[in-house]
């Protein structure tokens, strides 16, 4: 399922517009602690957070993720998003946690 | 292929530019048709090795050098030095203070996730001048 598919569906608001939308999200992975994402997000994960400062986008990068999740409305810094754009990760918002985010994706077969 | 080294130098609290040095580290990786098993294991070391510079030292410079057997990246700095290693190196020890840990730093990985990515780590500290960390990666048939 590509990252635009989990935009429309899960209703998330995309904050880097149609950038990196084709890429293709290949599982999940939920923590707020980088070193712990470093050390065990994979490639083409979808990572759900509520970190948003520009450090994500380099995890985010390094790890080739397909997009980050940020629940519960956490509110975004402009450098995060411009950083996001430069280097084509997707950026989305839910207003939802970070687990009911976690059943959503479930519910639409990611993961399983 | 001859040896080939870079230098990157990281400043301390520059969390603006920090994951720079690990991002052109890992693009020099992938120029050189490296497999992606090896280059996220240098992704890895490189970006805690890169953290720890940022959030703990008085500023550092980060090298690759890359050979026919092996990749060996090195972070040195200028100080403050770490006083107990072996603490240092235990998992979910940290010293980061809580305006780092609330940015999802200091969770106490750094080091252990260094050394897990490495073949062979080094880790040398005198308290007043320095930490040094070499962390080699042998290349495999087909990396």
């Amino acid at each position: 399922m590509t990252v635009k598919e989990i935009c429309a569906r899960l209703n998330l608001r995309s904050l880097t517009g149609e950038c990196g939308m084709d890429k293709e999200v290949k599982g999940v992975y939920i923590c707020d602690l980088l070193s712990w994402v470093m050390a065990h997000a994979h490639a083409g994960d979808v990572w759900v957070t509520i970190q948003t400062h520009t450090n994500i986008i380099a995890v985010a990068t390094l790890l080739e993720l397909s997009s980050i999740i940020i629940s519960e409305d956490a509110e975004v810094e402009e450098d995060t998003i411009k950083k996001a754009i430069e280097e084509g990760i997707p950026l989305l918002v839910s207003e939802k946690s970070s687990f009911m985010v976690a059943k959503d994706l479930i519910d639409i077969g990611i993961g399983s | 292929m001859g040896n080939i080294s870079y230098e990157f130098p990281v400043a301390k609290d520059d969390f603006e530019r920090a994951g720079e040095a690990s991002s052109k580290i890992k693009k020099i990786l992938r120029q050189l048709g490296m497999d992606s098993g090896i280059i996220r294991r240098v992704a890895i070391g490189a970006y805690e090795a890169e953290m720890n510079l940022v959030i703990h030292s008085l500023g550092g410079v980060i090298s690759i050098t890359i050979d026919p057997e092996s990749i060996i990246i090195t972070a040195e700095d200028n100080g403050p030095g770490i006083e107990d290693i072996e603490l240092a190196m235990k998992e979910g020890y940290s010293t980061a203070p809580d305006r780092i840990r609330e940015m999802g730093f200091g969770a106490g990985m750094g080091l252990p996730n260094m050394k897990k990515c490495s073949d062979d780590f080094i880790i040398e500290s005198v308290v007043g001048k320095g930490t040094k960390i070499v962390m080699k990666m042998m290349l495999k048939d087909g990396d």
